[in-house]
């Protein structure tokens, strides 16, 4: 086994398997956090729920971010092997002629994310382990209210964060254009290559990062 | 017609090499690419020069030795076809055409236009064949029933010429769309079964030992290649691994 994930094939697996845990991490998220829009005491509670479960935080909060280390990673090892396997560029290359653009820049599409993911990491989830590790304060309060849809509300005051958040979803609606279906012919199902998945991936793929969009430009806009 | 040709030359491996422009005047629409090939170097030899060194054999789309990227597609701007079926009215009069080797590390250059593909065939030699005694004693044909279903797509993916144009063309260099046609000629079929394991194994660990990168499901290799072999073939080599490898 640890013979085939040293293949070619089985990097492309293991690549594979990470994108389909953060493409499900991913709908998650969003369901939590399209609740901040209907229900902010929902939202709240559910913010909570997952701030202090022991489960959530020491069980799946570690493979979380292993998954979005490990795809990274894998992917800038893919890029430099294939960037080795390419000898010299071709003088003319004519790519439109038969793929798409999102499947031939995945890796740069993938650097916008990890640099959202960075931005990310320093807004929410640093304070957050700030408050409740270090400061050791897990009564997620603040005032006596429960404090994260305030918090949510308040990053997204400044503009500039909204502007940086919008251009990051059109990247990974990119990125998803192409990896969704990528991901199933990565795994050997064909499943991916015929039109109900292509059009679930299509939505999937621009229903969530527009999802995410509408809720940084609704906080923006209406407090 | 009158072209400009960006002809890439290179005297041998060692070599830097470089585009070189050409001028070819009364060139027929009808002739096929390696025909308007044929006439550019009886002109440079006409001149004193050193023709343009480009493979090819059949000349009639079946052998899977010619080569070229041109303009930017490897086999030209068809679909469809191998660079020897591919025609001048294809192209206008007056047009600059670009005409490169395929390229990939694990396709050097040899000289000029003609770059070594003998990395395919010790990826064939790894595992794409079937042992049989042919010594006269062979079974007949007909006694494995094998559905019109198996037998049709086995013989799809059999029909690669194993040209490399799926390499030339994928930005990763990868051979995927040749080792999964490969493989899956056999996977089909009940003959292949006694020695599918090793084979998948076998011919992907040589595929990778080659140097040949990692497939990124662009699909730019189906649309490029020749025979059209299907991208499923390449899925079909990945599920064959992992069946192997568990
Ligand atoms: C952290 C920054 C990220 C980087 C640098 C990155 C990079 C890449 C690269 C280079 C590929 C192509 C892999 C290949 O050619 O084999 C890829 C594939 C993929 N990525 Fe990402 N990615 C990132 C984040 C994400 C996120 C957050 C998601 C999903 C929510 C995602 C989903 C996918 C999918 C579905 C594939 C296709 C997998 C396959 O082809 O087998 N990526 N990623
Ligand atoms: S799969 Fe197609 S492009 Fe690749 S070697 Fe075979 S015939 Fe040529
Ligand atoms: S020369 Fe044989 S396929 Fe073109």
């Amino acid at each position: 086994m640890s013979g085939f994930f040293n293949s070619s094939i089985g990097r492309k697996v293991a690549m594979a398997l990470s994108a389909f845990f953060l493409m499900f991490f991913l709908l998650q998220h969003f369901a939590i956090n399209i609740l901040s829009i209907f229900n902010p005491d929902v939202f709240n509670e559910v913010s909570h729920f997952m701030g202090t479960n022991p489960l959530v935080q020491y069980a799946l909060q570690p493979v979380l971010i292993f998954g979005v280390v490990f795809h990274f990673v894998m992917g800038f090892v893919l890029e430099l092997r294939n960037k080795k396997a390419n000898g010299i560029k071709y003088a003319k290359n004519n790519g439109a002629a038969n793929s798409s653009w999102m499947s031939r820049n995945m890796i740069y599409s993938g650097i916008a994310i990890l640099a959202f993911v960075v931005l990310h990491f320093i807004d929410f989830w640093i304070p957050e382990i700030n408050t409740k590790y270090i400061v050791g304060d897990m009564s997620g309060l603040h005032n006596g209210e429960f404090r994260y849809f305030h918090e949510l509300v308040e990053k997204f005051e400044n503009p500039l964060r909204v502007v940086a958040y919008v251009i990051a979803f059109v990247f990974l609606a990119l990125h998803l254009l192409h990896g969704f279906t990528s991901a199933f012919q990565s795994m050997g199902a064909t499943a991916g290559r015929k039109k109900t998945l292509q059009n679930i991936g299509k939505a999937y793929s621009i229903i969530i990062p527009l999802g995410f969009i509408v809720i940084a430009l609704f906080h923006h806009f209406n407090h | 017609m009158k072209l400009t040709l960006k002809i890439w030359r290179q005297n041998g491996a060692n070599d830097k090499g470089g585009l070189v422009d050409y001028k070819l005047d009364g060139v027929s629409p009808d002739m096929s690419f390696l025909e308007m090939l044929d006439m550019l170097n009886e002109q440079i030899i006409n001149e004193g020069g050193e023709p343009v060194a480009f493979d090819h054999d059949c000349r009639e789309g079946i052998c899977g030795m010619c080569s070229l990227y041109i303009n930017g597609e490897a086999h030209g701007p068809d679909r469809g076809v191998t660079t020897c079926q591919l025609h001048m009215r294809m192209f206008k009069d007056g047009d600059t055409i670009f005409i490169e080797p395929f390229r990939a590390s694990a396709f050097p250059v040899i000289k000029d236009l003609i770059v070594d593909r003998t990395s395919f065939d010790r990826i064939q030699h790894a595992g794409g064949f079937i042992s049989v005694n042919t010594s006269g004693n062979t079974q007949d044909a007909n006694s494995l029933p094998i559905s019109k279903h198996a037998a049709d797509e086995a013989m799809d993916a059999a029909t690669c010429i194993g040209c490399g144009a799926c390499v030339a063309t994928c930005k990763n260099s990868s051979a995927m769309l040749f080792v999964g046609a490969k493989v899956s000629q056999y996977a089909l079929l009940p003959q292949g079964q006694v020695e599918a394991t090793d084979r998948v194994k076998n011919m992907v660990a040589q595929m990778d030992l080659e140097g040949f990168g990692n497939c990124t499901n662009t699909g730019a290799c189906e649309v490029e290649c020749p025979k059209g072999i299907s991208l499923d073939n390449i899925a079909r080599m990945n599920r064959e691994l992992m069946k192997a490898s568990v």
